[in-house]
């Protein structure tokens, strides 16, 4: 994103003179004072690719000392209890199977409530309607994760229980309905923006072919939207799979390998939350809490950066 | 899309400004003189909040910050000097002291009063008392069944602290003797272990005793404590009762810890000597928990208090 900006912000500075609006008479301050002001903007440019770098090479730097005591096979194991009574264990695959379970769950629920949502709001609504709505479910990602996850301890939880039949709600299921709750916004918002961007002309041409809206919706217009519509949920996924408050109170944290969206998760997120505030500074297990941050933030950059491709191809098509 | 590009450099900048106001703000902070902050265990955090807001009442002043975070929080706290006073439901482990000495922190513990740790679950649930022996067992996973304990035919879920809690350790290191069943949901806090033992039926939960109990020895309503016993031979007793506690007759009882560099001790003297005193120890049976017995009152003593 950042360097979009600055594509669009650096040219005008530096091929002053050559457009026609400025006057090539200038003082020499002048030309110092733009000069500043564009590497002023360079660097706010930039500060985030720095960031971004900094806190990879941090992961990075604080996570290796952990494979001095840690084999990467211990890693390979499945539960997680570096505090054990008997002996530490170091396995990443039960809290994996966590993070993806409650990310994909929450996909499930949010991709098709997202998008039926999104094509209601491009295809259907009056504006009337739709300015109304779209704010209003913009305002819903602004909801700070630790009251979503006290809806879901207070409502959803007894709710899971009771449709169940099973002792508790904290489980995957919860989780996942939470997140899908969280990366609802986003879906939807990107989606209609997408839906609404596919040319006039085409809708047009499917219409005079003989075509219901429904099909013209289903069979041109979302098709035609899809990359952008794709992007839109690996966005909702980047969100829904680092989202931690969330899962830490509705999940209920259980170490062990989960079977069914119905056990107890505890996902890699809560993991280091629970942990990083008591361990001792410099410990096996302390760097080991910065591995599971480093395989994060890989899952999440991917995830990312698959998004940002597709989105990419779909600016490109649309010019 | 377009709209988050443009808003991009302000929000950088909004950032930037927010860090250095809350560098300047948490530099200043913990140096003011007068000013006491005590950070560590979710079982002591209320019991010194309340004591701490009577001090500063009567002492002229006094401001005292009490967080909770967990006994674990509260003693990484003491060890990088960010906190006064660390509230702690154990007692520090070894290499956590030589961590301390090493950063040239000399903590000393006193013990301000006594905490029956309650084994708690459904009233629905027949079972009255268990043995110490019992409880490992259906904390291990071994048990798996009420019915394998004397109970209705309903399969036990666990309910747990988190490994940064003192009552997780303790209670780990003095009844279970062996690591949690996987399955065990692993709660918050005290507070979210008595609501899921209210609705789940085949639950079973262990918490503070000031969670469960009142001031009047009344259990709160939704939950049953256990009584329990030191081994098949003896009588399960109630931790309800201050006797008990007092005569080491209920089996899990622990000290409740705070702890504070000996350098400091100046500074924390005040309240520390306000929480041991009459009033103190008032208020600490009023929230649930138990004077600190003769024992712990020679320990103490070691330091003055």
């Amino acid at each position: 994103m950042a360097s979009k900006a600055n594509k669009s912000l650096l040219p005008p500075f530096n091929r002053s003179g050559v457009r026609g609006d400025f006057k090539p008479k200038r003082s020499g301050w002048k030309r110092t004072k733009e000069r500043l002001i564009a590497s002023f903007f360079f660097f706010n440019g930039i500060i985030s690719i720095i960031i971004l770098l900094g806190i990879f090479s941090l992961l990075f730097s604080e996570g290796l000392p952990a494979f001095r005591e840690i084999q990467v096979s211990d890693f390979l194991q499945s539960i997680w209890n570096p505090t054990s009574y008997v002996k530490p264990t170091y396995g990443m695959g039960a809290m994996i199977v966590s993070t993806l379970m409650v990310t994909f769950g929450a996909l499930l629920i949010a991709v098709p409530i997202g998008l039926a949502c999104a094509a209601y709001l491009a295809e259907i609504a009056p504006p009337r309607v739709r300015e109304i709505l779209k704010p209003i479910i913009e305002i819903l990602a602004g909801i700070p994760s630790v009251v979503v996850g006290f809806l879901g301890i207070v409502v959803v939880n007894p709710l899971i229980a009771w449709v169940f039949g099973i002792p508790n709600g904290l489980n995957g299921l919860n989780g996942s309905i939470l997140l899908a709750i969280m990366s609802l916004p986003t879906i939807i918002s990107l989606s209609e923006d997408a839906i609404v961007a596919v040319p006039k002309t085409y809708k047009e041409a499917s219409l005079a072919l003989g075509a219901s809206r429904w099909q013209t919706l289903v069979r041109v217009t979302i098709p035609a939207a899809l990359s952008g519509i794709i992007a839109s949920i690996m966005l909702g996924m980047g969100r829904a799979i680092g989202e931690t408050m969330t899962v830490l109170m509705a999940t209920g944290n259980a170490q062990a390998m989960p079977h069914s969206f119905l056990d107890a998760v505890r996902t890699m997120t809560a993991t280091i939350a629970i942990e990083l505030g008591e361990v001792p500074f410099g410990s096996a297990h302390y760097h080991a809490l910065f591995v599971i941050g480093f395989v994060l933030f890989v899952m999440t950059f991917l995830v990312n950066l698959v998004s940002d491709i597709i989105l990419q191809k779909y600016q490109e098509v649309e010019q | 899309m377009k709209l988050k590009n443009k808003g991009f450099m302000s929000i950088i900048g909004l950032l930037t400004f927010t860090l250095a106001a809350l560098l300047a703000l948490t530099s200043s902070h913990s140096l003011a003189a007068g000013f006491i902050q005590v950070k560590g265990s979710d079982t002591e955090v209320n019991v010194v909040q309340r004591m701490a807001e009577i001090y500063m009442q009567k002492t002229k002043g006094a401001a005292i910050a009490v967080t909770g975070g967990g006994s674990g929080v509260g003693i990484a706290a003491i060890i990088n000097r960010t906190t006064d006073l660390a509230n702690s439901s154990r007692a520090m482990k070894p290499q956590e002291l030589q961590q301390a000495r090493t950063n040239g922190v000399d903590p000393i513990a006193i013990v301000f009063a006594m905490d029956g740790l309650s084994v708690i679950v459904n009233p629905a649930n027949t079972v009255k008392g268990l043995t110490l022996d019992q409880i490992g067992q259906i904390y291990r996973g071994e048990v798996k069944n009420w019915s394998q304990v004397g109970g209705p035919n309903l399969p036990v879920t666990l309910y747990g602290r988190q490994p940064n809690s003192g009552t997780f350790v303790f209670f780990r290191e003095s009844v279970v003797r062996g690591d949690y069943a996987n399955t065990m949901n692993q709660m918050n806090g005290n507070a979210q272990i008595v609501e899921a033992v209210k609705r789940d039926k085949g639950g079973i939960g262990y918490v503070g005793i000031g969670y469960v109990v009142d001031d009047k020895g009344k259990v709160t309503p939704g939950i049953k404590v256990l009584n329990v016993a030191k081994d098949k031979n003896s009588k399960a007793m109630s931790p309800a009762d201050a006797r008990n506690i007092e005569s080491g007759a209920y089996p899990i009882v622990r000290p409740l810890y705070q702890y504070f560099d000996k350098a400091s001790r100046g500074k924390v003297a005040g309240f520390v000597g306000f929480e041991l005193g009459p009033e103190g120890q008032k208020i600490i049976s009023k929230e649930g928990f138990f004077p600190v017995t003769a024992g712990y009152r020679r320990y103490n003593a070691r330091y003055g208090f």
